[in-house]
């Protein structure tokens, strides 16, 4: 498979009764039919408007429909609760893109989910993506309409989230017959690399938005580690952003671990330090976080960098071609 | 979300740290009978040492004059009249400077030593970090880079908190002696305290200081002299009393405005406007403004579940801006949808008028029939271009202005 999830993952909604729950999980099976129930705790045994079933618990999600993977719309002051239900009842990849988590409810839940998966083996391992982010896509072939969930986009990709399905493309549309995986902070700028990469020719393996927060689950490297050695994936492009120190510890870690061709880009080279753009992660302060540091250690550890939000794809493409 | 000095220090005395006692005024005639107060409070003599300190988030008060010490009613008085009438001019106000509407008379302290103690969380270790440092009283971010091995650092358990031990720890490596340890560990244990049940991502006391030894204290006391706290705005809906704290009159009023919307709006000092949905995209889009040789106005995010009427707020504050020349929107649909722009835009057209260039650049969620709306609308919004990609849109919003 390529990363996290495939035409094979099980998907089912925590909060589809509420709206945007219930607006996405619509969206999903419009492009694949990955989403196979949903949880919202007292609703148990009815059904949704696309006819999948209601369960009350994730544990009862799980037992009722062989669930593997969710995601989470339920409000913020719920979320890491409801993070921490998905993980307990077993569940493997977990996409939170509930928006405005309070930290403090990250700090533990990261915690706890670290204590679980010590010692597992990456098989077993609980993948946390998220909060405040898109979600996860392995895009398929073009098998349908993508008008209605009897004919959805793809019967062989997997959508978990909020982006929209069909700008992706796969490795068998794409001019070059070779993907790229992509790893985000940022949503819509992860939307224009994808659009961008398959103006180039390129197709992408998985795209994985790992949100804007300053605590959250999978990092860079986690994903950078799983493209490495995942078949489906040709090189990768990684979308930083200002604020914290991620991207340059990423970059030190590639440079030792990787061998496939990478690109990057950093958001908010020109924003003023002390600011919040939006983002509660993009914040500079203290002279850490800067955007000229995270292009240096990425330009020395070998990634081709996109100087500009519009030149991703030329970036991505320079680093395949290089 | 920040607060006042005044208001960091009654959390912190609430939290059973010692702080010298202090008075809020909001008049010139307050400050006589503030200064008598506190000085009578601090248990000091007639003439006793205070200090009229103004009430706003922006640094650079000292400097600014807006910090004054003084001895006698006469002179807080005359203090008090400075600062509520004059408006207050630092490096962090901008040239135009503030309004200072809240003064804090607090007791005087002698000083023996002074320390920096503070907790954040630290991004990269997903922890709460206690750091300390014997070099307090002045920038910490200039120790920080002088001399790093003087700042000290302690990670909190996620679900244990702070331990008794850690802070004892650090007291003794601090410096401190006899009964002053046990005061700075218990002042340690607060601010952890504090920072986890106010949901804090900053609380910091500089200077905590140590006083001169005394009959009464031989090992000097140990307290908190200014405080600055922020906390997590996420977390708002379970911290009333903290919210309640918050001061529109700080903020700026566009900023504040599009907060009532959903929106995110931070004013720059630049003349194209910019129209985004998605922080990250938002940034990049000023990035790409900027590598054209233009200047943003501003950074506005509408998000992702925007409604056409929030949407059409955004372009009001943008346009309401005097310095906007040219106006770029750039949405990449994904929630939001390309149609609920397009119509936003017509709008805005409608009802306060593109007089600037307007560059339109739309891709994603129903993209056509966004550009049938604004095709349909073309003749009434005669300023108004389409452009093909990101490169292109900030190519033209530019050359535009440049015209």
């Amino acid at each position: 498979m390529p990363i996290l999830i495939d035409a094979s993952t099980r998907v089912i909604c925590q909060g589809i009764t509420g709206g945007f729950g219930q607006l996405h999980t619509k969206g999903c099976l419009l492009y694949s039919p990955a989403v196979v129930g949903g949880v919202t705790p007292g609703k148990g045994g009815q059904k949704d408007p696309n006819g999948l079933p209601i369960f009350n618990t994730v544990a009862d999600a799980v037992a009722g429909t062989k669930a593997d993977a969710t995601m989470i719309f339920v409000p913020p002051p719920f979320a890491a609760d409801a993070i921490l239900e998905a993980a307990a009842a077993g569940i493997r990849v977990i996409c939170c893109i509930t928006e405005g988590v309070p930290v403090r409810d990250m700090v533990r839940t990261r915690a706890a989910l670290d204590e679980m998966n010590a010692g597992r083996s990456e098989k077993e391992r609980i993948y946390l993506v998220g909060p405040n982010c898109p979600g996860v896509i392995t895009p398929g072939p073009k098998t349908g309409s993508g008008e209605s969930k009897d004919d959805p986009y793809t019967r062989e990709g997997c959508k978990i989230g909020i982006m929209p399905g069909y700008i992706h493309t796969h490795v068998s549309e794409s001019k070059s017959g070779r993907s790229v995986g992509i790893v985000s902070r940022s949503g819509t700028l992860t939307y224009e690399a994808v659009w961008q990469t398959s103006n180039e020719g390129y197709g992408q393996s998985t795209c994985v938005g790992i949100g804007g927060d300053p605590v959250r689950g999978v990092g860079f490297i986690d994903c950078l580690e799983l493209f490495e050695k995942d078949a489906k994936t040709d090189g990768v492009l990684m979308i930083g952003e200002i604020g914290g120190t991620d991207e340059e510890a990423a970059a030190e870690w590639a440079q030792s671990n990787m061998s496939k061709p990478l690109a990057a880009f950093i958001a908010g080279r020109t924003a003023p330090p002390g600011k919040r753009m939006g983002h509660a992660g993009a914040i500079i302060s203290g002279g850490e976080g800067g955007a000229e540091s995270k292009i240096k250690a990425l330009r020395d550890a070998g990634f081709e960098i996109a100087e500009t939000p519009a030149s991703m794809g030329q970036a991505m493409k320079r680093a395949m071609e290089g | 979300m920040k607060i006042h000095e005044h208001q960091a220090r009654q959390i912190l005395h609430d939290a059973g740290v010692p702080v010298p006692p202090g008075v809020v005024i909001e008049s010139i005639e307050a400050a006589a009978g503030a200064y008598k107060q506190v000085v009578s409070d601090a248990g000091l003599g007639e003439k006793g040492l205070a200090v009229v300190k103004a009430q706003v988030h922006a640094g650079g008060r000292g400097k600014a004059g807006f910090v004054k010490l003084v001895r006698s009613a006469e002179e807080a008085t005359d203090a008090a009249r400075f600062m509520l009438s004059n408006r207050m001019v630092s490096p962090q106000t901008g040239a135009e400077g503030l309004d200072v509407r809240k003064l804090l008379i607090a007791a005087g302290v002698d000083i023996a030593k002074e320390y920096y103690l503070a907790i954040t969380t630290d991004r990269a270790t997903r922890r709460n970090v206690l750091i300390a440092s014997s070099e307090g009283g002045v920038e910490i971010e200039q120790v920080a880079e002088d001399k790093p091995d003087a700042i000290l650092k302690e990670p909190i358990h996620p679900t244990m908190g702070l331990q008794a031990h850690q802070a004892r720890r650090l007291a003794f490596k601090l410096g401190f002696t006899g009964k002053q340890v046990n005061e700075a560990t218990k002042i340690m244990l607060a601010l952890a305290r504090v920072y986890d049940e106010r949901d804090c991502s900053l609380a910091e006391i500089n200077p905590l200081i140590v006083t001169p030894p005394t009959d009464e204290h031989p090992d000097g006391r140990v307290m908190a002299i200014d405080a600055k706290f922020s906390f997590d705005e996420n977390a708002m809906f379970r911290q009333k009393a903290i919210a309640d704290m918050f001061d529109p009159t700080e903020e700026n009023p566009s900023e504040l405005r599009a907060h009532k919307f959903g929106l995110s709006y931070i004013a720059m000092d630049g003349n194209i406007g910019c129209l985004v949905n998605g922080a990250g995209l938002a940034m990049s889009t000023m990035d790409i403004i900027k590598h054209h040789g233009g200047e943003p106005a501003n950074f506005l995010d509408v998000g992702g579940g925007a409604s056409e009427e929030a949407v059409t707020e955004g372009f009001r504050i943008i346009l309401s801006d005097q310095a906007v020349k040219g106006v770029l929107v750039n949405i990449f649909g994904g929630i939001m949808r390309c149609d609920v722009i397009a119509q936003a835009i017509v709008n805005a057209a409608k009802e306060v008028g593109f007089k600037v260039p307007l560059v339109v650049r739309l891709e994603g969620t129903n993209v056509e029939s966004g550009r049938k709306i604004l095709e349909d609308a073309k003749s009434s919004i005669p300023t108004m271009q389409a452009a093909l990609d990101l490169e292109d849109a900030a190519k033209k919003v530019t050359a535009a202005i440049a015209s």
